[in-house]
């Protein structure tokens, strides 16, 4: 699809509107951008460039649009589904030095920043104000907030507090034709179409962001955090529900497996009933007085539903401490195994016990492990299945599983991707939760951005082709072959 | 409890073939709001009726008919209610008709808008075909977002078949507060109590006086309410629906009433005519004899946008111009769901 001129010209040509050294086209400058937390899939770019300013980015944009070069943005490349990827003729362009926050508005309550900052240095640099940024995805620390709008990240407290979507006020956004759009504002609504909700989620294919304006929330007046067992997992299952539907929402409601737990206890030690079959973190959080009767309420709730334990987090201390088991499952698990394959799967909670019980069936018939870790308040599953890379047709097995426990979400009335994305990793999957005229109308919408396809081309949609031999393979065969081919 | 999904698809498809353009209607109460076309009506409101509702799932769907009011009352036995508060503007308001204007109520500020609630939806596109977008589940990325580019969209993409939107518990208890205060003042306080952990749920500035919702334990909303040194107000509930159904006195005028919004902290706006503030600030209602233009100069300088919204005097730019790039990305997108441009054309903007 490129026209592109030889490489040595293309570097000429970037390193006129770049300094020297933010143009990468040597094999081992390039090495570091061949996967992002996916690390299944691996593919360098023909080129990486790291530009530090806006008139930069447009530079760039404008010759790959010349030139018919494809681009995939990326900022920290903490994607769990290849979303940052990069393309074999394409550019990667690395915004992570656009890192300033450009203004903390305290009166209306938004911070205005650069596509490179990260989800966390929000918060940090709002703290002082008593203010931060709501959405918080485990990776925080590292990831960036143009990858959190690409993606449209949830995180623990998205039950009360929302997706990405609803925490973003505005952004510009540079488009393939050289176009800023300025879209949403520090006002509410918008004139026109929702495109700021569009962008949200779009996983860099409709647009590069340039700036983001998010709000602010006052950090709430209290904390509680509660821990509770259960012997079985359908009795954590109809807490979770009973809570919901008395009136609460929760800030936090996370639920673990006996497996996860156990790895848990090994690794860091967070105090969970070990024989436990299932535990439930709750944190509720608002005004003192009105959390004691919350806390008593809950607790009342919990009582109910047969638990071997309920405990309320005497201290800051040990509410951290709680947390910091559920936050650490994910390299708990990795201890115990070579390697692990993370799905994101949302279902309704209330089928939520009958998808664990079948997603262990499936996990005894492909003969892998499978630990569950879940935010159980809004239903988003995060099965780990457990593998090892270096066994022969494992990863393929791995995968395999993983998309018959998307497709079992689809069944119960979920989605294939509660927050990770479609990335390079669920294109199959898409196929079976759209119809061919949705998934048409998904192109015509990347077709109204990016006519000719250059931003992150090949990602979150899939062709029709691709879906009809998906289909076919699917049917006849059981088992995808070439299953490390990528596939467009 | 009606499905009628095939008859209007089929209907659709011949409008399609033949060109002809058609005029979305349920409820028809918000008629007044957006540019006026004369085309074929087609009435959704018969596919009425709740599909699913599970209390402990916090979502409900239902087919775009179904009024406002039903929705409403089935949630509010369960003690559920829809958290962007949304005005009905008349008896027979539908749920398809609050998705496709996208106009939330008092509880915007605090508790998201329409957009913010809306989970998924089923829509049949300017080609008959039947589409379904988003899901049940709040947490859900796979593929683009274009259920929530049906809100405000003005039927002007796709026809809502149904739509699933998100539920918030309904505050235990809520008390109205009132203290007199002139609208800087006002707009001042309300932007420094928001960037604190306060209980407010709704705010409204009617010139004079500031009127804020509390919502929590009556300890809570006592010791807000002495802190911020409110008299309480009888009847909260009935001021609120006053406010948001627009029966309020000075909604009742035959002056052009503009939809003024702004980032929320803006001071007063220099704008002749009277004016009447909800949502912190940010949204403001000015009753006006000024030119469109003008007003949309205003509202651009504060960083912010304009929209007729009753009573028009210029019908051709009800909504605040958008800049031309941002109208090309609009034009396509129409094509997209609607190649031969036959729903609700010229609701929006006249290119639309």
């Amino acid at each position: 699809m490129s026209t592109s001129p030889s490489l040595s010209k293309l570097v000429k040509r970037f390193c006129r509107i770049l300094p020297k050294h933010a143009v990468l086209s040597e094999k081992e400058q390039l090495y570091p951008y061949e996967c992002d937390a996916l690390t299944a899939y691996r593919q360098t770019p023909l080129i990486a460039l790291v530009p530090e300013n806006q008139k930069q980015i447009q530079a760039i944009v404008d010759i790959c649009r010349e030139l018919k070069i494809p681009i995939v943005a990326r900022g920290a490349g903490t994607s769990l589904s290849g979303g940052a990827l990069p393309h074999a003729k394409g550019v990667l362009l690395n915004l992570a030095k656009l890192n300033n926050i450009l203004e903390i508005d305290l009166d209306n309550r938004t911070a205005t920043v650069e596509p490179g900052v990260t989800n966390l240095a929000i918060s940090d640099a709002a703290k002082r104000y008593g203010l931060y940024y709501a959405p918080d995805p485990s990776s925080q620390l590292a990831c960036t907030i143009g990858g959190n709008i690409a993606e449209n990240s949830g995180g623990i407290h998205c039950l009360k507090y929302g997706l990405t979507v609803h925490n973003v006020l505005a952004l510009k956004v540079l488009t393939i034709g050289g176009e800023i759009l300025e879209l949403g504002g520090k006002q509410p609504d918008s004139p026109g179409f929702d495109l700021l909700a569009l962008m949200n989620g779009s996983e860099g294919m409709l647009g590069i962001v340039l700036q983001a304006t998010v709000k602010l929330l006052p950090e709430p007046h209290s904390r509680k955090v509660l821990l509770a067992a259960f012997n079985c997992i359908q009795d954590a299952g109809n807490a979770v529900a009973a809570i919901i539907s008395s009136g609460i929402i929760p800030a936090g409601l996370e639920m673990m497996d006996h497996f996860a737990v156990k790895a848990t206890e090994q690794y860091c030690s967070p105090g969970y009933p070990k024989d436990a079959a299932a535990i439930l973190i709750c944190e509720l959080d608002g005004f003192e007085e009105d959390l004691t009767d919350q806390v008593a309420w809950v607790q009342k709730i919990l009582n109910k539903h047969r638990p071997v334990e309920v405990r309320l987090a005497k201290d800051k201390q040990e509410e951290e401490l709680l947390w910091k088991g559920r936050k650490s499952a994910f390299p708990a698990l990795g201890n115990l195994t070579p390697d692990y394959y993370c799905m994101d799967g949302t279902i309704p909670r209330k089928h939520l016990a009958k998808t664990l019980e079948e997603i262990n069936v499936l996990s005894e018939k492909f003969g892998l492990r499978v630990a569950n870790v879940f935010h159980a308040g809004d239903g988003n599953l995060h099965p780990l299945i457990l593998y090892d890379a270096n066994q022969e047709g494992e990863l393929e097995i791995a995968e395999e599983l993983g998309s018959e426990i998307l497709q079992l979400c689809v069944k119960m009335g979920g989605t294939i991707t509660g927050e990770h994305g479609v990335g390079i990793e669920k294109l199959d999957q898409m196929c079976v939760q759209f119809s061919p005229a949705e998934l048409n109308t998904f192109h015509a919408i990347k077709s109204a951005f990016d006519e000719y396809e250059l931003l992150n081309p090949g990602k979150a949609i899939p062709t029709l082709h691709r879906c009809a031999e998906f289909g076919a393979m699917h049917v006849h065969r059981g088992r995808l072959p070439h299953a490390n081919l990528p596939r467009f | 409890m009606t499905d009628i999904r095939s008859d209007i698809a089929s209907r659709v498809e011949d409008a399609c073939r033949q060109g002809q353009a058609l005029q979305i209607l349920a409820g028809n109460t918000k008629f007044f709001y957006g540019r006026k076309i004369q085309e074929t009506p087609l009435s959704v409101l018969e596919h009425s009726g709740i599909i699913e509702y599970e209390p402990s799932e916090l979502y409900i769907t239902a087919r775009c008919g179904t009024p406002l009011n039903e929705i409403e009352q089935a949630i509010k036995t369960e003690n559920q209610i829809l958290p962007c508060e949304p005005p009905h503007f008349g008896a027979a308001a539908s749920i398809g008709g609050m998705v496709a204007a996208g106009l939330s109520g008092p509880r915007r500020a605090s508790s998201g808008a329409i957009r913010d609630c809306l989970l998924g939806v089923e829509i049949i596109n300017g080609k008959g075909e039947y589409l379904r977008f988003g899901g049940k589940v709040m947490k859900n990325v796979a593929g683009y977002d274009a259920s929530r580019l049906m809100c405000g969209a003005l039927g002007t993409l796709g026809i809502l078949m149904s739509v699933t939107l998100r539920l918030v518990p309904k505050p235990q208890h809520e008390q109205t507060i009132a203290i007199t205060l002139n609208p800087a003042d006002a707009i001042l306080k309300m932007n420094f109590w928001a960037r604190t952990p306060m209980p407010i749920t709704a705010t409204f500035h009617d010139g004079r006086d500031l009127y804020i919702r509390m919502a929590g334990s009556p300890s809570t909303i006592k010791r807000f309410a002495d802190k911020v040194k409110g008299e309480p107000i009888d009847q909260g509930d009935i001021f609120w629906t006053n406010i948001k159904e627009q029966a309020y006195d000075f909604f009742l005028t035959d002056e052009p009433l503009w939809r003024i919004l702004v980032p929320p902290s803006t001071k007063p706006l220099d704008c002749p005519g009277s004016c009447v503030m909800e949502w912190n600030g940010a949204l403001r209602w000015y009753a006006t004899h000024v030119k469109a233009p003008a007003i949309h100069s205003i509202a651009k300088q504060a960083g912010g946008h304009a929209c007729q919204f009753r009573n028009q005097i210029d019908t051709q730019q009800v909504f605040h111009p958008l800049p031309s790039g941002l109208l090309e990305i609009h034009r396509k997108l129409k094509r997209a769901f609607d190649p031969q441009g036959i729903l609700n054309p010229g609701k929006i903007y006249s290119e639309l």
